[in-house]
């Protein structure tokens, strides 16, 4: 993956093959230091599978929900000085369940891959209809915060409309793009 | 600067639409978005196709849809058309490929073979 922006996307999709109602993505940059945290309420993992999730050679075909993607993604992280963590709780276990997969990243490292394109990201989490979780996303630049979360765009847009609608999907791009910008 | 009330007028101009766009005769195009078309660049492809079929207004007549791996990994990018019983799968996808093939196939009906699995 070239932009960290293509592995928040990947873990969402993931989060959504998981059932997830309720997907939380988070963005904070502080000086040199940029954390991403994906929090979800999916059907979440074992602990045997969490045990093995970040190795590429334990990953079966049966199981493809992960695949190489957080291998890699911890392998970068940590390329920064930084690190990768995973805590999951399995629905079969637990009542509260879910996966939170946090990044965090130097980004005056050379090896450091650049954040891209963030607003297409979230765009083309929300086309992926039929499935519509609620998603909260937040992005952080120091003391400059900016945030959408779907449930304010289904209020607006009433029950009919879903929010894979090209029309919608425009507006939310440029909305996105305008908040992103405002964060300087 | 854009405030969340603006979608209230879509939501007014889509009434009528919604219920336009349930008759058959529409294309359906998916995008492989799992790990494998992510790495290949099928971000870019999809974002290309959403906002090319909205720039022709092509909203009527085509559906975009996402999905997993199809398992042609080393294709990826890519793209599938159906419409009634007819399939084409393009392979290999960019955003420039992407847009001819919009303006090509989507909006004139005429697919470009040579982007498709059977060329390669």
């Amino acid at each position: 993956m070239k932009e960290l922006s293509l592995n928040i996307l990947d873990i969402a999709q993931n989060s959504v093959k998981a059932g997830a109602k309720n997907i939380e993505i988070s963005l904070a940059e502080e000086g040199n230091r940029l954390t991403f945290r994906i929090t979800d309420d999916g059907c979440g993992m074992s602990e045997d599978f969490l045990a093995r999730v970040l190795d590429p050679f334990t990953t079966t075909r049966t199981t493809r929900k992960v695949g190489l993607g957080l291998p890699l993604l911890k392998m970068a992280a940590e390329a920064t000085g930084g690190s990768l963590e995973i805590s999951s709780r399995s629905e079969k276990e637990h009542a509260d369940h879910g996966t939170e997969v946090t990044a965090t990243f130097y980004t005056d490292h050379i090896d450091c891959p650049p954040l891209g394109d963030i607003v297409s990201t979230v765009v083309l989490l929300l086309q992926n209809a039929p499935f519509e979780p609620r998603y909260v996303y937040s992005h952080s630049k120091g003391e400059n915060v900016f945030s959408l979360d779907t449930d304010e765009l289904h209020e607006q847009l009433g029950p009919d409309i879903p929010l894979s609608e090209p029309a919608v999907l425009e507006f939310t791009e440029s909305y996105l793009r305008e908040g992103e910008e405002g964060l300087g | 600067m854009k405030t969340l009330a603006e979608l209230n007028e879509i939501r007014e101009r889509m009434k009528t639409k919604v219920s336009v766009r349930e008759n058959g005769n529409t294309y359906r195009v998916v995008v492989g978005m799992a790990t494998c078309g992510i790495a290949a660049g099928a971000r870019p492809v999809m974002s290309a196709l959403l906002s090319e079929v909205t720039a022709q207004h092509l909203e009527d007549t085509v559906h975009v849809s996402q999905t997993g791996c199809i398992g042609i990994c080393q294709y990826e990018p890519v793209v599938e058309i159906f419409k009634g019983d007819e399939k084409y799968t393009y392979v290999k996808m960019t955003p420039e490929k992407m847009k001819e093939v919009v303006d090509s196939h989507l909006k004139n009906g005429k697919p470009i073979t040579e982007y498709t699995i059977g060329s390669m």
